[in-house]
């Protein structure tokens, strides 16, 4: 089981202090973050991509290259990419680009983001959502699949004879979650690929996560792909943690009352009954996640928000430390504990090459080409003679 | 005898209201206009008050808590529904339209609907047309065409009054009982259920 943490990039005041980060320093502080994710032994880092402020990350693998460069083990991933407002050309090369730059260290969940505007912006209607996910997800996989590409859909302008380049690393494009909190037609989409299904698990109580979870693996094994058991599910989930549980609830009280996104509405106490919010103390914080496989099974991603609503730097560090220190390794022993032995890991890269039979390189390498002057054939051949 | 349920949704905020008093009405001629076409109703009865907060947390996290969920499923799964507002401002009350706004733009489509609104005075009695007939006109809700306004002085009764409150409670709910009658009980929608449409259909674009 993979742990990690994810960020939507948010320049928030810290509520505190009165004081709000300029985008340089959040952005360096959310480097910070991920470094310090692998530093203290976690497995994961996603990065949000937003198109307004008050988040800055409009370009995660930008972002994420940066983190690829500074890293050696942490798995690069997104939370969310939209797949309905980018074009799915620019996706398949940007991230096979990242995926060569980080040495397979990627994978990526799609969304269709929540931001009425950006759709007009880039050109698209929010009442199309789900018909953009379906149609550019289907491209975007024949691109990474295909090495020469014709096509023609409702949403973009038709391909003739296009290879996205680079190709997938080792022949295997990047693993793809696809995120969805309420729409049981994106849970369909990845049950039916036998692709990830990731729920933000943040917003909502745990008894829709659980119907959404239910319903994907319940069509994972409809369409082929292994039993409900082994579709591969990963959550979110949002903690704050003090080794005493009081100051945990003292001290992130007011970042509660003020956030963004629910402050102002239900009581710490409430949305931490309601949802899966905990506040408290290490082992809170275990006892409550090792209790989401109950509604969920047996799962194979789990991340952490716990960077948002104007935290500083210096606590968000804090909670990483008490992360690798206390609550993971404990959730490693314990979720691994109780995992059947024919529920599958969380994917890497080198479990899906090994899976395909081992790497192949794919280039792509064109014909009568001006630049290296060798024609496809020959560089077949070349290959062949070596 | 069949048995279908009527959901009595009253946005009034006193106790007593005169809201509820007017949806309490409705409901007793309703449940007896049914009674006579063979239907036994099951009565639920929504007091908003009791949801103003939940309503309002809905607002901010985007989701319904636990007893508001009830609530809306309640609402949203009853074969008819009464809604029932006191008039603020020359519309319905902010509480009465939050509720609706909370729901799923489908969830009433097609259910048979009922107004009532109360007010001080009949000056405010056309609210029910210009404000509540639209609102569920948008939600495609099948609204039977009268709607029961009472003015304080409706409650006095006899001839100053037109003495129709009385004649109006029982018109709509006649009509409502009608609409409830000639229809197949409300079945249940399951998000969840097995797609009726194939994800081969959805990537054709169908």
């Amino acid at each position: 089981m993979q742990f990690g943490v994810f960020t939507v990039s948010d320049i928030t005041q810290d509520p505190t202090t009165g004081r709000t980060p300029s985008e340089a320093e959040r952005l360096q502080a959310v480097l910070a973050i991920a470094k310090k994710t692998e530093e203290v032994g976690l497995d994961v880092f996603a990065l949000g991509e937003h198109h307004n402020p008050p988040f800055f990350s409009s370009s995660p693998t930008t972002t994420l290259a940066w983190i690829a460069a500074q890293t050696s083990t942490l798995q690069l991933s997104t939370a969310t990419t939209l797949i309905t407002t980018n074009d799915p050309v620019k996706i398949a090369e940007d991230y096979a680009m990242l995926q060569h730059l980080a040495g397979g260290r990627v994978d990526l969940t799609l969304g269709r983001g929540n931001t009425g505007p950006v759709y007009p912006w880039f050109g698209q209607d929010i009442r199309n959502g789900i018909e953009l996910a379906v149609e550019n997800y289907a491209l975007l996989r024949r691109l990474w699949t295909e090495d020469v590409v014709d096509w023609q859909g409702k949403f973009r302008t038709p391909l003739q004879g296009f290879t996205s380049t680079p190709r997938p690393l080792d022949g295997v494009p990047p693993f793809v979650w696809h995120g969805s909190i309420r729409s049981p037609q994106i849970a369909e989409q990845a049950a039916y690929y036998g692709d990830g299904f990731f729920h933000n698990h943040i917003f909502w109580p745990p008894e829709h996560t659980q119907r959404m979870v239910e319903f994907y693996r319940r069509r994972f094994e409809h369409y082929g792909h292994g039993s409900a058991d082994q579709a591969i599910v990963g959550l979110g989930g949002q903690v704050f943690m003090r080794k005493n549980s009081q100051d945990a609830v003292r001290e992130f009280r007011p970042y509660f009352d003020n956030a963004p996104v629910y402050g102002h509405g239900p009581s710490l106490e409430e949305f931490s009954s309601q949802t899966p919010l905990t506040v408290g103390s290490p082992q809170q914080v275990i006892e409550r996640t090792l209790g989401f496989r109950e509604y969920v099974g047996d799962y194979q991603r789990q991340l952490f928000l716990i960077d948002h609503a104007g935290l500083p730097l210096k606590t968000v560090l804090e909670q990483l430390d008490l992360l690798g220190e206390e609550v993971v390794p404990v959730l490693r022993r314990e979720f691994a504990a109780r995992k059947p032995a024919h529920v599958p890991d969380a994917p890497t890269h080198a479990a899906r090459v090994a899976a395909a039979g081992g790497s192949r390189d794919l280039t792509v390498h064109a014909p009568g080409d001006d630049v290296t002057g060798q024609a496809r054939d020959e560089a077949r051949e070349e290959v062949e003679v070596r | 005898m069949s048995t279908r349920t009527l959901a009595v949704v009253s946005a009034g905020l006193g106790t007593p209201s005169s809201t509820r008093l007017l949806a309490d009405r409705l409901t007793a001629a309703t449940v007896a206009a049914l009674r006579e076409r063979g239907i036994t109703a099951t009565v639920e009865v929504v007091e908003l008050r009791e949801h103003a907060r939940d309503l309002a947390d809905h607002l901010l996290t985007g989701f319904a808590n636990e007893p508001l969920r009830a609530t809306v499923d309640t609402v949203t799964g009853a074969d008819a529904v009464i809604a029932v507002t006191p008039i603020f401002s020359a519309s319905y009350s902010g509480l009465f339209k939050t509720f609706f706004d909370v729901l799923d733009k489908d969830a009433l489509a097609g259910t048979p609907v009922l107004m009532g609104a109360t007010a001080g005075t009949a000056r405010h009695s056309l609210a029910l047309e210009h404000a509540l007939r639209p609102l569920f006109a948008y939600l495609r809700a099948t609204v039977v065409p009268t709607a029961v306004f009472a003015a304080s002085e409706d409650w006095a009764g006899g001839e100053g009054t037109g003495g129709a409150l009385a004649d109006r409670v029982d018109r709509a709910a006649g009509e409502l009982a009608d609409l409830v009658a000639g229809r197949p009980p409300a079945a249940p929608v399951d998000p969840f259920a097995d797609p009726a449409t194939s994800f081969e259909d959805l990537l054709r674009g169908r």
